[in-house]
This record gives C-alpha cells, structure tokens and sequence, in this order.
C-alpha cells in the first residue's frame, strides 16, 4: 500500500518491533496497536505497570513576559491554577467556543510553559498560538520533532521511581519537574492518558532508548508490559477521557462534552467565553453521553435510539475489560439523561439493550488522588 | 485434538473439518490476527448456509469480523462454549474454539478449498 505522505517513526520504533509491537499506521505515525495482547496490557496498568511510547505527542514551548498573559487568553480553563512546577488539563477554545485542542500547560517558571499538544494537531496549534500573540512579548516554540515521550502508568509505578527520581514522588497529579536524565534535560511529570497513577517522561531523542530500557529494568519486579494504542483506548475510554479528533473537535464546546470543570468563567475574558457563559446559563442543546451495554460491542458510528427514535450516534466505543460490557460516548440530544436512563444501540442492524452511564466508566488511582477534576 | 493439516482453509481464514457433519471454525493465523476475542455471534442450528457468505461475527477489543461459510449446508450444532468464553477462540481456536457444525449441501465444494500446506503458503504470501 502506498500513503500520500510518508508515515512517520518514532526513535523508539526499532525498540518497539522488537519487543514484538504490531504496528500500525496511527494518523500517519507508526505505532504499535498492541504487544501481548490488548486485554493483558490492559490489565497490567489497572493492577501494577505497563510502558507506552507516545512520542507523537507534540510539544510547544511558550516563554517571555506574556506568556502567561497569552496562554490565559487561548485557554478556557484558568492558568493561575498552574504555578510553577503544576499544569492544568485545559481546552483551548476558538471563537465559536470549539475545541482547537485539548491540551497540558505546565508552568515551568513564571515565563516559561511547555505545553503538551495532540499529535494531530501540533502545526495547527502552533499556528493558532502565534495568531493570538500579535504585540505580545512571547516567543512561541514547537519542539515536538525535538522530543521523545514515554508513559509509565500503573498504581505501583511511583515504586519504580523511588531511587530512579525520587523528586517525583513528591509531585502532586499534573505536577511536574526538570531533571537531568542520562546527562540530558529531561521533564517528568505525574500525568497520563489511562486514569491510573503514573508519570511521562519527555525527553531528547538522543536518551529516549535509555530510558526505555531503564524502566523496563526497574519495572521488572512489577512485571511492567509494553502496551500499544489498543489498550491505550479502552484505558482512556474506561476514564471517560476525550480523544481530540474522534470525541471533540473545533465544532464541539467544553460544555457538550460534559467538560464543565475545565471552564473558568469567572478568569476574566478569554476566547470564546460569551459562547461559553450562554451555554452555562442556558444549557447545551446536545452532550456527550456514556453508554453501557450487553451483548455485543459497539463501535464509533453506531446509532443510538432512545424510546425507538435516534437521539445520537457513538463518537468512541469498544469493549471495557475492566467492566467487561460495551461501552461508548456520543453526543446525545435531549441532553442531561440520569444514569441508568434505557437506551439501544444498533449493531450490524439490530438495537441491543443499553443503558446511561455515570461518568467515568472507571476511576483508577489517578481519580482516588482527587486532584484530576481540581476538586 | 483435531489436527491442522486435517482440515481445509477458505482464503478468509475459517477452517472446516469435511465430513456428513462438518465443524467450522478460525484459523490459529486468524485469532492471532484479530487479538482478543471478547464477543462472538453465532448462526441457528438449521440455518442454511450459502458458501463464502457471512454466517457469524466474531468481535475482538480492536475490531469486528465476519466469519464466512466455506461451504454450502445446513447448521447442525453451534458451540454454546464459546459465546459463554469468547477466549476460547484464542486459546483453542482448533479445538475448544470451534464455531459451529453442518452438514453440506454438496461434498464436492469442500474439496476446492486450500489444504494445510498451500493454506501455509497463502499466510506466508499475505504476510508480503
């Protein structure tokens, strides 16, 4: 099969292969979908530790006097909650109130913060950046060719850091630190994408390969795993995490995803605030709803019906290993159904039994920490 | 235990044992490909069956696939066991993991399908 560009690989890709990754094509970055098995992967991040390579992520430095001034105006979600050594999970939002990305702002010092930005999005993103930043004294950097990423993620991966960097211990969820690693500059911060405790460490190319290597050595006597996209999606899923592209986009708002806590009306004006403030008074006409079901798995684009009439179809859906039943998001109108609310979802032309979630599916240990949701 | 090189193979990997009651399944190449099997769907007993068409779907984490009759006949027993413990499929996809069984409608069509060995060759050049 030929690509209309060339697909890209990460400084991890001969590492992967060799731990016997499937690989795939992943929005034009070659990645592994699985090593041992989605479901065991699975497994080994909800009960001890699994390793990802997610050096697709990009990587956007923002720094100088307005750094934060900018980041406060693209930003839905308040950067004052970011002091230095924290970030905040945030939207950055356009004029319509859409989503541009769903992204980490970290504040390294006062006028320095790196930003972690979607694979997919990192050009556009840079570009919106700089769009915003006319007259201000910023210097906006993307860094993402720059930088390897790997997540380590599981309840006793914070063992696995006792003696390797025990600074990051300290660090609270969304905490951060710079470090040097193998005698590069590194950042480790006490983040993820799977809802258990855990931390990624971004870092030079030139090193990824060691560090890799370093934390599956120490990650041995908790039988740590490779694990791929594929157990990286239903970790997400079961999380309630949105993935950019697939659940949100520039035409979805914060509110319609059920995101309501990421909004920070009372910050002062930011982009896409009047938008948002009328959707806080006056409701959203559609949100994003979870969904469990028996008897079959769904999948994205599956139809979802409520008493015989379609009210929506699913933006993501698989198999829950950890509940194991189906199940999905999808923008549902009416919205503000109550759990346990009976809906259908049709699968290969028949409507199978399902019924309105509590969001998330699944709290890991990175939701018993109480900070994910600033509460 | 069935042996592999009993049976024969469809190009979209099923297997079938040929006899007055056939027994149908995937091939070993087939559940590796798909990953963990969590759901599979099975056809009634006295369904018929047409040849190459969709019979049954058999769901992994990542994907859904449509399982295809290799030959033409009639359903004359499904594996309870499998819809209750869809891992079978992986663990055992020769074997425990069977899908269903028949009775064809015309023996010869069996003899069409591709023998272990050039089943072995047809993995082999997929793989390419």
């Amino acid at each position: 099969m030929s690509t209309a560009t060339e697909i890209r690989r990460t400084t991890l890709n001969e590492t992967m292969r060799k731990a016997g990754g499937k690989m795939v094509d992943f929005h034009g970055w070659e990645l592994p979908i699985e090593f041992s098995g989605i479901l065991k992967e699975h497994e080994a991040v909800r009960k001890s530790a699994g390793i990802f390579d997610v050096s697709h992520m990009g990587q956007v430095f923002v720094t100088g006097a307005d750094a934060f001034k900018l980041l406060q105006r693209i930003n839905a979600n308040d950067l004052r909650k970011a002091t230095p050594g924290k970030g905040v999970y945030s939207h950055v939002t356009n004029e319509n109130a859409g989503l541009v990305d769903d992204i980490i702002a970290f504040c390294l010092a006062p006028d320095r913060y790196l930003v972690i930005v979607n694979a997919t999005t990192s050009t556009k993103d840079y570009e919106w950046f700089k769009s915003q930043a006319v007259k201000m004294h910023v210097k906006i950097e993307n860094k993402s060719d720059d930088f390897s990423m790997v997540a380590i993620q599981g309840p006793n991966v914070p063992k696995m850091f006792e003696l390797f960097a025990p600074e990051a211990l300290k660090l609270p969820r969304f905490g951060i630190v710079e470090k040097d690693i193998f005698g590069q500059h590194c950042y480790i911060s006490r983040t993820g994408y799977t809802g258990e405790d855990g931390f990624e460490i971004t870092a030079p190319h030139s090193i990824i390969t060691q560090v890799w290597e370093k934390m599956m050595e120490l990650g041995k006597p908790y039988d740590i795993v490779p694990c791929g996209l594929g157990c990286r999606d239903t970790l997400r899923l079961e999380s309630g995490y949105l993935l950019y592209g697939q659940d949100v986009d520039d035409f979805h708002t914060t509110y319609e995803t059920g995101y309501g806590w990421v909004v920070a009306l009372d910050k002062g004006d930011f982009i896409g605030r009047s938008i948002l403030a009328d959707q806080k008074a006056n409701g959203v006409k559609r949100r994003l709803t979870g969904l469990t079901l028996t008897g079959g798995v769904p999948r994205p684009g599956c139809k979802i019906f409520m008493d015989g009439k379609q009210v929506g179809e699913l933006n993501s859906a698989t198999y829950s290993p950890t509940l194991k039943k189906g199940i999905g998001v999808g923008y549902v109108v009416p919205p503000g159904l109550k759990p346990g609310t009976p809906l259908e979802v049709e699968i290969r032309g028949r409507r199978v039994k399902a019924e309105v979630s509590q969001m998330p599916f699944h709290k890991g240990t990175a939701f018993s920490k109480n900070i994910y949701t600033g509460k | 235990m069935p042996k592999p090189e009993e049976a024969r193979y469809t190009k979209t990997h099923e297997w079938i044992h040929l006899g007055a009651e056939a027994s149908v399944g995937i091939s070993d190449h087939a559940q590796h490909e798909m990953g963990d099997v969590v759901f599979v769907e099975l056809p009634k007993v006295g369904q018929k069956l047409e040849k190459e068409k969709p019979c049954a779907v058999v769901e992994s984490v990542k994907s859904a696939f449509d399982i295809y009759s290799p030959v033409s006949g009639e359903v004359t027993a499904i594996n309870d066991a499998v819809t209750g413990e869809p891992a079978l499929l992986n663990q055992s996809p020769l074997d425990n993991g069977w899908l269903f069984k028949m009775k064809p409608s015309n023996p010869a069509e069996g003899e069409t399908l591709m023998n272990w060995a050039a089943y072995q060759d047809f993995v082999k050049q997929a793989a390419h």
